[in-house]
């Protein structure tokens, strides 16, 4: 990839590998997130999906292959002042208060001193941590660490923020103020790269996704695409004649559950013309259910059709 | 160097902040009222001439350092053999190292921080200490500050090999192996002066070996040697070979080039850290 292309993207990725020993936990990982984009990035346990992240902010060293951050290889220096990064498994220094740990990270950043009461104060405020600024973070509980992570990630209003298992410790409110904080740095123009099991997370305020497994993308695109333009739909049906199944099959892919059938593929506009001919043979109709795959399901399906 | 000196700074101000230096401030008060008081003793005892004080004196204070030099090496192992391990096993360094910071200034800002507080230390329970003698008995050796230099130096050896360990391996693992190291060094050393006594090259080659691969034995006795009053030296070579193998008595300073392969040892592990820590996938 020429520079100026990288360049216009967040993150691209050109065939990176990573092999720990024996173990391969990347093989040949391309990919690119876009500026200003949410891009979720999924994938089962083993997938390598944290070795990826590791590599992208330099933590770890790539066996093969390349990979620019904000139009830059990954480790330059300069660039890292416009990168956030909320790691998976961390801990700050107990012994710090959660103001200190921020200050911390702004003279870490390079950033003009007289920047930081209102950075250190904004990213507090975001996260709602601005009572307990002068706490220890030995006190703080797991979730209240994860919050204080994500301020720190924030800080210096980043251009790219990778998060990674943002929300594994939080409850339900903190999940939602988490999306929210990802909707608000999007708003921004800050691209953010989302690593996440919770899969409803990433359906909910990613743009675009990448799947991965065993070191490789097996599938991306925006929601709609990875999920399929054409739906599904559910009929409950009783009455219909042996024959009458069988020539149901220009309607799309017929999984047969009873009185229930399961048209895959089908334009919704087709709907009533697949009633009206359940009708006329001889069918009664008691119910019609567009049935919307949810990311679960569809990556589920991703997996099994890797594994076969 | 700004990224080197924040780390520094924050290395000093965690060993502040968890009470690392007011527990080894408060026994080190301790132990030097203790023993000055110990020292004040000396004149008092019966029969006693202001000579035999004298020498009482210097090899109590022989006695005295190595004890603070053992406090400062192992006190330097333990802190930095889990320096750099701890925090990537808890995940600070994977918060820190993504910001603008290369892993060679993280690095070299906590050997700074570190260096600062043995020198700290050696200088401030050091000079306490040879205070109190003074106030006690009338007795100070002959080079004071060369003496507490080589103490330092000493620790700040056995620091570097600590925190070159710990790049790689367990904190404890890291701790244990440069104490082994410590104390081979200073068997190595008795071997040396046994050697050396009785002209045996083998041993000498075997103590000369273990002075240059761990430093801290022939550190410790160039602080030995500034602490012997001249009249004690000349005594202590007319006994011969007497003086075999005492690990408290040293003939000779360190001879300026083998400071200067300290100096080259340090440096050598240094870059050998930088380049491990560097090569590491966190």
């Amino acid at each position: 990839m020429e520079a100026a292309d990288a360049a216009s993207l967040a993150v691209h990725t050109q065939d990176l590998a990573k092999r720990y020993g024996k173990t391969v936990a990347l093989s040949g990982l391309t990919m690119s997130v876009r500026r200003a984009e949410v891009f979720g990035f999924l994938g089962p346990n083993g997938a390598g999906k944290t070795t990826a992240v590791k590599l992208l902010v330099g933590l770890a060293h790539p066996t093969a292959g390349e990979a620019w951050v904000l139009g830059a290889p990954v480790g330059d220096l300069q660039t890292r002042r416009r990168l956030g990064y909320l790691p998976e498994l961390f801990r700050y220094q107990g012994w710090m208060k959660a103001r200190e740990v921020l200050g911390l990270h702004c003279e870490l950043s390079r950033m003009p001193r007289s920047d930081w009461n209102a950075e250190i104060a904004s990213a507090l405020e975001l996260v709602g941590l601005s009572d307990r600024a002068d706490d220890k973070v030995e006190g703080f509980s797991k979730g209240m660490q994860q919050r204080l992570g994500l301020g720190v990630a924030l800080l210096g209003r980043p251009e790219l923020v990778l998060l990674d298992e943002p929300t594994s410790a939080l409850d339900p409110v903190g999940r939602h103020d988490v999306r929210e904080i990802i909707r608000t740095l999007k708003a921004r123009g800050t691209a953010v790269f989302l690593n996440s099991h919770l899969l409803t997370e990433v359906e909910q305020i990613c743009d675009r996704l990448a799947v991965v497994d065993h070191g490789r993308v097996i599938a991306t695109g925006t929601m709609a695409q990875i999920l399929g333009q054409d739906g599904a739909v559910r009929v409950r049906v009783t009455g219909l004649p042996a024959g009458g199944r069988a020539g149901l099959g220009e309607f799309g892919s017929l999984e047969d559950e009873g009185e229930w059938l399961t048209f895959r593929g089908l334009p919704s506009e087709r709907v009533p013309q697949l009633v009206a001919e359940i009708v006329r043979q001889g069918g009664r109709v008691y119910a019609v259910e567009p049935r919307h795959e949810t990311l679960e399901d569809r990556f589920l399906q991703l997996l099994k059709e890797q594994d076969q | 160097m700004t990224q080197v000196l924040t780390i520094a700074r924050l290395t000093i101000l965690e060993a502040s902040r968890r009470k690392l230096l007011l527990a080894l401030g408060i026994l080190t008060v301790v132990v030097i009222v203790l023993t000055s008081w110990g020292f004040s003793r000396l004149p008092t005892m019966s029969g006693v001439t202001p000579a035999e004080v004298r020498l009482a004196s210097s090899q109590l204070t022989i006695l005295v350092a190595f004890m603070f030099s053992g406090v400062l090496a192992l006190g330097s192992t333990l802190v930095a053999a889990p320096s750099i391990a701890s925090d990537i096993e808890s995940g600070i360094a994977l918060a820190i190292l993504p910001r603008p910071i290369r892993r060679s200034q993280l690095l070299m800002g906590k050997w700074l921080g570190l260096a600062v507080l043995v020198g700290i230390y050696a200088a401030g329970s050091g000079l306490l200490e040879l205070l109190g003698i003074w106030l006690a008995t009338g007795y100070t050796p002959p080079n004071p500050v060369a003496a507490l230099t080589f103490v330092a130096a000493e620790g700040i050896v056995l620091m570097t090999l600590a925190l070159l360990l710990s790049t790689r391996l367990a904190p404890m693992t890291g701790g244990v192996i440069a104490l082994v190291f410590f104390f081979v060094a200073w068997i190595g050393g008795i071997a040396l002066a046994i050697g050396q006594t009785f002209a045996n090259d083998t041993i000498i080659n075997i103590g000369v070996g273990s002075r240059l691969l761990i430093p801290t034995d022939g550190l410790w006795h160039g602080a030995i040697f500034y602490l012997e009053p001249t009249d004690f030296l000349a005594a202590a070579r007319a006994a011969g070979r007497a003086r075999a193998g005492n690990p408290f008595f040293a003939d000779q300073p360190p001879p300026a080039i083998y400071v200067g392969w300290v100096i080259a040892w340090l440096a050598g592990l240094l870059a050998l850290a930088n380049v491990s820590f560097a090569r590491r996938d966190l």
